[in-house]
């Protein structure tokens, strides 16, 4: 008698950025192998994951990510959708599905959005910056596209270990006044090189902006809360989370250095730095 | 007729150095308010009237004549609720809460 159920085989990798372990699951093993791929250096051998996402495949034309992306929270889940992907996730279970093709973009864009939601209830937040560690200290450069994130993350030193050269990963420390952490990433830009997975603690963020000589000044708080709120990423249409996102601008701000950093495109201005 | 206002609670807000930024929840757009709509905002407990906020708060830090002050400050509020920083009401406003993530969000009425 033939069986009743065929066994679907089930592969699973953690991807763990920010210190944020997340478990993907599927049941295509060329989907397997395109995530190892695309996050390496990001993988990790433990077992453990915070967070749990199965992956069901579609097939094409299943495949639009010029389209709006929406990220509404109804009923306990969050809903994810873009032309190329919809997701759901479920804070509380802290499980999630995704539909997508199999390709590395739609996923990098969910796994995107959920650190932006994880990480704003604890203070933290995604950046538009290029990211690097210097003698120990993390420094951001954040700037909108052509500010020089590729070009600052280029020019560093052998010395600095680079974070990132288009998303930073920022995480308030949990104790009173200990700061923030900045964290390595797989999200590159046009240096389309992944970042070190590595941490330390934040020390400066410079803003950046391209001028005929390389100079440091001062920038008024208020004036570096409204850049980094234009620079942070977040996607979610959702009250309570817009203002969590605000507070963790302002809390960083009034904790952390924040510098504007004109430059020429030169070596020299990481002698500026730290 | 007596108005009143109070802070929406759908607004987040933070003084940063000498300026009070607000965001709105909704859209999630920022406003920098000046040193007018910053008193106003701190004053607006819901409970005190505009009038004794102006007389009290604007007339005596800027040298304006209290009926100018009136009319601006009236103008300026009705500026702030359109953008929804703000309610206004001829009747006390009793406090809010903001909703949580997740529940449905209801439109603000004004008492």
């Amino acid at each position: 008698m033939p069986g009743l159920a065929t066994q679907v085989e089930r592969y699973s990798v953690v991807i763990a950025i920010g210190g944020v372990p997340v478990r993907v699951n599927t049941t295509d093993s060329d989907f397997l192998e395109i995530l190892q791929n695309r996050y390496a250096g990001f993988v990790s051998d433990e077992g453990r994951a915070e967070y749990d996402f199965d992956v069901e495949l579609t097939v094409p034309p299943f495949c639009d990510p010029d389209a709006d992306l929406s990220v509404t929270y109804r009923s306990g889940r969050w809903l994810l959708q873009r032309g190329d992907f919809h997701a759901e996730w479920e804070p509380v279970t802290r499980r999630g599905s995704i539909h997508q093709t199999a390709n590395p973009y739609s996923i990098d864009a969910v796994l995107r959005i959920v650190h932006t939601l994880v990480l704003a209830r604890q203070g933290g937040f995604l950046l538009h910056s290029a990211s690097a560690i210097r003698n120990g200290k993390a420094f951001l450069f954040a700037g909108v596209s052509g500010a020089g994130k590729t070009t600052i993350s280029r020019l560093a030193p052998a010395d600095a270990t680079l974070l990132t050269d288009e998303i930073s990963y920022v995480r308030k420390q949990p104790e009173q006044d200990a700061g923030y952490i900045a964290y390595g990433t797989p999200f590159t830009g046009e240096l389309a090189k992944l970042g070190e997975n590595a941490s330390a603690p934040v020390a400066a963020l410079y803003l950046l902006a391209q001028g005929p000589e390389n100079r440091i000044e001062p920038v008024a708080a208020a004036d570096a809360g409204r850049e980094l709120l234009a620079n942070m990423l977040f996607f979610a249409e959702d009250q309570e989370m817009v203002h969590c996102a605000f507070q963790a601008a302002c809390d960083f701000v009034h904790r952390v250095p924040v510098h504007r950093l004109t430059f020429v495109p030169d070596a020299r201005v990481w002698e500026l730095i730290g | 007729m007596k108005l009143y206002v109070a802070r929406s609670p759908r607004i987040a807000a933070r003084m940063l150095g000498e300026e009070m930024l607000v965001m709105s929840g909704q859209g999630s757009t920022l406003f920098t308010l000046n040193p007018t709509a910053t008193i106003l905002w701190k004053a607006a407990d819901g409970t005190t009237p505009l009038a004794e906020i102006v007389e009290r708060r604007i007339c005596s830090e800027f040298e304006v004549k209290s009926e100018e002050a009136q009319r601006d400050a009236e103008s300026l509020a009705q500026d702030l609720a359109k953008h929804g920083i703000l309610l206004i009401s001829e009747q006390p406003i009793s406090e809010q809460p903001i909703a949580k993530t997740g529940a449905p969000v209801q439109e603000q009425q004004q008492p």
